[in-house]
Parts: structure tokens; sequence; C-alpha cells
């Protein structure tokens, strides 16, 4: 995919890469290369999977690669959940409950 | 994927970084650390906590100045009379909410925060960058942005497959949205590096959630809970609980308690019990549903609080707590869905980690008692329990209705299903205590024996006194 000069995007780089991380790690952790992340403003028309340079939102240049034109943000609220749905009611009922004597602060 | 040429990080240059922190440090934050220090294993704290002399009257006005603090303290009415049908007679405690929702950014992280921007603008430093797993990356951006300052916020975002969880996701977006440049990272410690190399490069202030100035932006909390609890009920709280992850929140409210006179309120830690999920592991960081606030910060942040971006850190909670609770998190989002239906307040989940504390506690206090939980958080599309469930079904955490007592982290969240089975666990404070000065001690340089300053030191860090320390010592 083409980006053109000026599309917000996003790009990758690699700070470390498995070998050369710190000792101390968990097993799984230890065979992945640790990963950057940032978005800016591109400075060069280029397509997904190259070398690019982009201007952060403070202006702060970044190289690495293309990985994401005009990103999306993918969280959300996910779905309603069962298991909560009916807390609300549950609860309501014994606080509206006819309590006799029970209640002792009221 | 290749490291591209003009980035040539090296080991040994992770390394040269490393080995300059104390450099950079210095050069970020204006404080020498090291001159704190003294003997092997000591430093003096309370020299340290006052570099930057503001009074409790200064830093309100610079907070209030700043849309921070002075946030309502409400009563929990519905959940109170909840309480009360479920105590013995005469128990039940009354509980408050601080809520910090109410926040520019949405959190106490403001208060800690807003110390640093201010010092930051006041230095003619042209921007800030904090290292941070969310909300106070979001208070440090909405305060770099009121002052006009940069804001650079590196976060641990994504595990390997460039997957990340909701919470974390949104407060990525929150960050930006105050206009701060995110740096996302995958899991790793090495997220430290990357923070020294941000502050080397751009000469931007440490934020550091854990300098003086960190810690003395929430002592206005704590402040604030005793003073309104003496003008409404004539009396100091009873308990005030802290979510603990960082130890931060507890040792900045507890200070400002003490500065307010309420020395006898019982301060009361809250953590998510996380128990068997490591918090480096690329696998395992997504099995969590708690991104704060649970055992994977609190314990060993308070065995070594010295593990973070400053030399000495601030925040020491074992110089606080009085008691440490666990709670699971199931029962964290049983309380969220009862503080919205109930309470008619949509907050959290994770600020709801000390309320869900707070209800197991009420119960064992008597009725005429007040228990302050002391933070609300803001929700929102990925910071709720809905995102954070849905995402954790995704990713093969089993969700039901059941008895908490048999939650397994990573593995399944049970939901209560009565108010009367949530608990809490107790910590043994000493054990954390023994296991902070077993540290201290054998990472000694040499083998001399301590000097009577190390063991005040020692002391003061565990609230034990200074014959306990030295028959656990010797």
């Amino acid at each position: 995919m083409k980006a053109i000069k000026g599309d917000w995007v996003e790009i990758e780089k690699v700070i470390l890469e498995a070998d050369e991380r710190v000792a101390k790690l968990p097993e799984d952790t230890k065979i992945v290369p640790l990963i950057s992340y940032v978005q800016g403003f591109l400075e060069k028309s280029s397509n997904v999977g190259d070398e690019a340079s982009i201007i952060s939102v403070i202006g702060r240049r970044h190289i690495g690669t293309l990985v994401n034109r005009k990103p999306k943000f993918t969280h959300h609220y996910g779905q309603p959940i069962q298991e909560l749905l009916t807390i609300g009611r549950e609860l309501n009922a014994i606080l509206h409950e006819e309590t006799g004597g029970d209640s002792h602060n009221d | 994927m290749k490291r591209l040429e003009g980035i040539p990080i090296t080991t040994n240059l992770y390394q040269a970084i490393i080995q300059e922190k104390n450099e950079i440090i210095k050069s970020s934050l204006g404080i020498d650390f090291l001159k704190y220090k003294f003997d092997q294993i000591g430093f003096n704290y309370d020299q340290m906590m006052n570099h930057y002399s503001y009074s409790i009257d200064k830093i309100r006005d610079i907070q209030n100045s700043n849309k921070v603090g002075n946030t309502p303290l409400v009563e929990m009415k519905n959940i109170n009379k909840l309480i009360s049908k479920i105590s013995k007679k005469g128990y039940g405690a009354k509980i408050f909410i601080k809520d910090e929702a109410c926040n520019p950014s949405g959190s106490f992280k403001d208060r800690r925060a807003s110390l640093s921007i201010h010092q930051a603008k006041e230095k003619g430093y042209e921007g800030v960058v904090c290292a941070t797993s969310g909300n106070f990356g979001a208070a440090v951006a909405s305060q770099a942005a009121m002052h006009g300052l940069k804001a650079i916020i590196i976060q641990e975002v994504f595990d390997s497959n460039k997957v990340g969880q909701p919470e974390i996701l949104e407060k990525s977006r929150a960050c930006a949205s105050y206009g701060a440049e995110v740096i996302q990272l995958t899991v790793g410690p090495e997220l430290f590096f990357t923070f020294l190399s941000t502050l080397k490069e751009t000469g931007y202030f440490n934020a550091s959630l854990y300098s003086p100035l960190s810690i003395a932006g929430v002592e206005t909390l704590g402040y604030e809970i005793a003073e309104e609890c003496q003008t409404r009920f004539n009396q100091f709280p009873d308990a005030v609980i802290v979510t603990n992850a960082g130890g931060g929140n507890v040792t900045g409210t507890a200070r400002g308690l003490i500065k307010a006179g309420a020395s006898n309120t019982q301060v009361i830690g809250a953590s998510v019990d996380l128990k068997g999920l490591h918090m480096a592991s690329d696998q395992d960081f997504n099995r969590k549903s708690f991104t704060t606030g649970h055992t994977g910060f609190g314990i060993p942040f308070s065995i070594n609080p010295d593990r973070v971006d400053v030399p000495f850190s601030a925040a020491r909670p074992l110089r606080y707590l009085d008691r440490y609770v666990l709670i699971s998190q199931g029962e964290v989002f049983y309380t969220t869905e009862m503080l919205a239906q109930l309470e008619g307040m949509e907050r959290g989940p994770a600020g709801n980690t000390s309320l869900t504390a707070a209800i197991s506690l009420a119960k064992e206090m008597r009725s005429d008692q007040i228990i302050v939980v002391q933070e609300t958080e803001y929700t929102g599309a990925g910071k709720h329990p809905t995102a954070q469930l849905t995402f954790a079904k995704e990713n093969g955490v089993k969700i039901m209705r059941g008895n908490p007592e048999n939650n397994i982290p990573g593995e399944n969240i049970i939901i209560p299903e009565n108010i009367s089975q949530l608990s809490i666990k107790d910590v043994d404070l000493d054990y954390l205590r023994g296991s902070f000065i077993n540290f201290k001690v054998n990472n000694k340089m040499d083998k001399v024996e301590l000097t009577d300053s190390e063991i005040k030191f020692l002391s003061d860090e565990t609230k034990w006194s200074i014959d306990r320390v030295k028959t656990f010592l010797f």
C-alpha cells in the first residue's frame, strides 16, 4: 500500500534484537526482539514495508519500517458480558427486600 | 524485519546508556540523588523529600491553578445499606469515596504529574518524558498541554504479535489526545533503556512516577481526606484504603494524612492478586485483565522500591502501610457493576480495587467507623469491564459466576454470585519487611557490619523497632 507524503502513519523499529536483550528475562520474552511503534506524518511518499521517516506530533523525527497508513484505534467496548448483566438486579433485590429488624444501621 | 541503518543500538550501547543512568537522571530531574546516600545501604529519605521544599499549601495552590484536586468525597449510601444488611449487629463501617475521576485527565495521577510539570516549566525545560503503564501518561500529557510543554510518553503496550489489551490501548489514545508523542513498546523491562535514551536525546525533564515531586503531589489527596472528614464528621477517617502498585499512592496519601494530623488513621493497601503471572513474560502479558494495581507491581516494589527510574524511589510503601490486602479480578468487576448500578457512578475498573477491598473491611469494622476509598478513575472504550472481559474471553480466559476463592489468574475470572463472597486475603507485611531487609543487606558491596545509622534506616523503612531489626539481622 502506498502512503503519500504528509499521511498520518505508523512505523516500527527494532530497539533490541532477541540476542541483545537483558539476561534476566522469561524464556518466551528472551526469544523475541524489543520493538517500538511510533506514529507521525510521513516525510516522503513510501510503501508499507519500506524504510520511512516520520515527524511526530511534537515535531521529532523517527525512522523505521512503515507498517500502517492511517492507523485505526482498534480497542472498543467489547460485547455485553452475560455474567455481569444481572448483578445490578441481584443487588437491588437485597437492598429493597423487606428486612424486618435485620438492618442495623438505617 | 531488520534493524535499520542509522540507529545502531547495540548491547554495548545499551550498557553505555545504563552506565550513564545517574548523570542522565541528575540532569533531567535536577537532583543529585547520590548526595542523600550514606554508608553502604542507607539514604536520607526525609532530606530527599524536602529537596524541592514545596509546602502542602504551595502544592495545593499549584494543583488548584491547574484544575487538579478538591475532588468530591461522596458517601456510598446504597452500598453502605447493603453492607449493613450483611454485617453482624453493630458492624458495617460507612464507606466514602474520593472521586478522583473528577481530575482533568480522569485519575489521581494528575496530582502526581502536576508538580513535575510545574517544575519543568519553571526551570525552562522544553518538554517532559515519562515511562508508565498508563493513567500517569495521560496525566503528564494533560498537565504538559496546559503549560505548552511537549510530552513524550513511553508505554509497554503490545506482546510480540502486536496484540495489546484494550485498557492499555485506551491509555495510549488518551495520551495522544492531549497532544503527546506516544512510543509504544513490546513487553520487557528494557523500556527503561528507551526512557533513558529519550531523556538523553531530548534533554527534556524526567517526569518520573517515583521522584519526590511525584509523591509530594499525592500528599494533598491524604490531606484533603483528613481535612474534609474532620470538618464534616468531626473525626478523621478510621481507615483509608489505597490501591497499591508501585507504592506511590500509598506513600503520598499516608504522608498527607500525617501532615493533616490524622496519624492514627489506618492506612490499608489493596492490590488485585495476579499470583502466577510473570510481569515480563510475553505470553502472560495479555492473560491479565488488570494492567496496574496488582501484585505484579505491589509485592516486588514493596520488597525493593529502588527498581525504578530514579536511584532512590520516593515511593516507600513499607514505611506507611498498616495492612495490605488482596482481592481477585472477578471481585473488582463485580464491584464495578455495583458502583454503577447502586450508586450511579460508572468508573474504573482498575480504580475500584480499593473499593472492592473496602466492602469486606467494612464488615469487620463497627458501624460508627468511617472508611475512605481514596480513588476512582475514568472509564470508557477499552477501559471498561465489557472490554476487558471480552478480550479475556478471546484469549482463552474462562469467565464464570462462582466463588472467587477458586480463581486462578490467567486461567479464569470468577465473578462472585453474592456480595457475601467478597473477601480479602491479608499479605504478611512482616514477611515483606524481612524480605526488604534481606534484599538490602544481600546487595551490600562488602561484608562490613551495618552502621547504627543503617540500622536506624532499616527501622524507618520497615516500621520495625531497632531491636526487632537487630534480632532479625543477627
